[in-house]
């Protein structure tokens, strides 16, 4: 049961829409569609990964985003230079809290800030000689890096500086792998593109490195993809497959290093987490190396035990048997947390606007502890994700493309969603008008919330927000006075 | 023309992905689909159309062909 009905959602959008002008009202109508379950294709109900409109406030990021901040950067190992003036970087650092094992600044790099710091000087000569001196630099501070990536800001496309060339040349100097992304902020439309411009440069620069070269194998070797380790979240999936007897080859890329991402290529199958920013990688192995991938769901039990099983499906029986022994293990654990939590917030209803996967994987989750996912969307999906999407949730459900800052409050105010989950930029708006809010980019400060392990912290989570006694006293004292006076009187 | 990749999805069924525009379709028909003869115009479910110029038919799936835009179902 959704929290409108059909007629009612679209009167609800229609008037939202109401106040744009004529031509922005026409283009936001494409992006915000009321769910239809019966529908396979979401293809003329929706559409994404426009430009967003001058003048609304969107929640996009940028392809630097999207390539350092979400690919590159959690790869330990490798140092990612920020090149180009030095806010981007700065900005970008460690927010997403992809945990690794590792002394920071010795052998691990991702909570390091390391940019060219571009100056007007290096605008209007070139910044080429300052990059191949700070990769010199970067030797001699920091030499147990396994390689570096470039990833450039916005001024190093405008200029043509050319950071192949050094890249290259830095690379024969060092002996190690030197990667120039080509991933300026200005490139598309949001962070999407900079997701599929890593892949790119990963595919060409790292993925065949070790080609031909001997790796004791098993046939149960499966990697990670997709997978950022945000809170710890890599490794309580990890946990899982090992339990159930795979052998996790590589994690990509949370916690992950240059020679698992170099040793990919011979696992036998890709295990894909966030569908948007890891499937161009996965499709170039599936034709390269005949890899199969599959896309899974870590996000509460019933997604788990689905997800463990289709696993399961890809190898013998000793995995299945696994599969099944790992379900039976963690089967009482979850049923406790449910029976925890789900009387406390059963009913409660929810809405989503989130990343690359959230929005459709954390709905079975909410499910699972009798929630209700009332509306949801993405900042940055295409219309493979919304494809994926319509199945998962209910009918007559919101579902609402880059939406804006207005048409997301106004549609708060009238679905009145007893929990919010979605970006820091919005916390505090939705805070500021009393209703619970978890931001699930890097999961509040919490985490993990992927695998068993994960669902009780998640679980504990929701709990801790919904029903804290703060959402009861967002009255002033003054204006509620009277009644309770009233009632002293009484 | 636009460089897309065809792949084979659980159901057996092919599926066309165009990588530039993340665009991802069933493919409904394939004009020639002989051993020695595969390609040819793909009506992809979308209602879009391409044409692939035919090849022998690969001993692998995915793979990436070069293909020409017929009828557009995107945008």
């Amino acid at each position: 049961m959704a929290a409108l009905t059909r007629e009612e959602s679209a009167a609800l959008i229609a008037e939202v829409l109401e106040i744009y002008p004529e031509k922005a009202k026409k283009d936001r109508a494409k992006h915000l569609m009321i769910n239809d379950t019966s529908l396979e294709t979401s293809k003329k109900c929706i559409t994404s990964n426009r430009k967003s409109l001058p003048g609304v406030m969107t929640m996009r990021g940028c392809a630097y985003a999207g390539s350092k901040g979400v690919v590159w950067g959690p790869i330990k190992d490798i140092i990612s230079i920020s090149h180009g003036p030095v806010g981007c970087g700065q900005y970008a650092r460690a927010g997403r809290r992809n945990y690794y094992v590792g002394t920071t600044g010795v052998d691990a790099f991702c909570e390091l800030n390391i940019t060219s710091d571009f100056q007007e000087r290096d605008i209007v000569f070139g910044g080429d000689k300052k990059l191949a001196k700070l990769i010199e630099e970067i030797e001699i501070l920091f030499p147990l890096n396994k390689g570096i990536s470039v990833q450039s800001e916005c001024p190093i496309g405008l200029i043509g500086d050319d950071i192949e060339a050094v890249s290259k040349k830095a690379a024969a100097q060092i002996g190690k792998p030197v990667i120039p992304v080509r991933c300026e902020g200005f490139r598309g439309v949001s962070q999407s593109l900079g997701h599929h411009i890593a892949n790119d440069s990963v595919r060409d620069w790292i993925l065949s490195n070790r080609d031909g070269q001997a790796f004791e194998t098993t046939p149960y070797d499966v990697a990670i993809l997709g997978d950022y380790n945000i809170g710890g979240d890599a490794w309580a999936s990890r946990i899982l497959l090992e339990e159930m007897g795979l052998r996790v080859v590589a994690q990509w890329s949370g916690d992950g290093t240059l020679a698992e991402m170099e040793n990919t290529p011979k696992v036998k199958l890709n295990l894909l987490h966030c569908y948007r920013s890891m499937n161009y990688i996965s499709r170039h192995m599936e034709e390269k190396y005949g890899i199969p991938w599959m896309e899974y769901n870590f996000f509460g039990p019933t997604k788990i035990k689905e997800s463990l099983r289709k696993i399961a499906s890809f190898f013998d029986d000793k995995i299945k048997e696994g599969a099944e022994r790992v379900i039976e293990k963690y089967t009482p654990m979850m049923d406790a947390v449910i029976a925890k939590y789900k009387p406390r917030l059963e009913g409660k209803k929810v809405m989503l606007y989130v990343g690359g996967l959230r929005p459709r994987h954390v709905v079975g989750a909410y499910e699972d502890l009798g929630m209700e996912v009332v509306g949801t969307g993405y900042e940055f999906a295409h219309n493979d994700d919304y494809d994926r999407t319509i199945k998962e949730m209910g009918d007559a459900t919101l579902i609402y493309d880059d939406v804006t800052g207005y048409e997301f409050e106004e549609f708060v105010k009238a679905c009145k969603p007893d929990l919010i989950g979605s970006g820091i930029k919005e916390k505090y708006v939705f805070h500021k008008m009393g209703i619970p809010f978890r931001q699930l980019h890097s999961w509040d400060y919490s985490g993990p919330y992927h695998g068993c392990d994960g669902f009780a912290i998640f679980a504990k989570d929701m709990d801790l927000t919904l029903n804290n006694p703060c959402w009861n006293m967002m009255k002033a004292p003054w204006d509620k006075a009277p009644v309770e006076a009233e009632q002293k009187a009484a | 023309m636009a460089n897309i990749m065809i792949r084979q999805n659980a159901a057996g069924g092919l599926v066309f992905y165009l990588p530039k525009r993340d665009l991802e379709a069933a493919i409904e028909s394939i004009e020639f689909d002989t051993a020695d003869k595969w390609g040819g115009v793909l009506m992809l479910e979308n209602g879009g159309s391409y044409y692939v110029d035919p090849i022998a038919k690969p001993a692998r799936l995915p793979i990436s062909v070069r293909a020409k835009r017929l009828g557009a179902a995107e945008d």
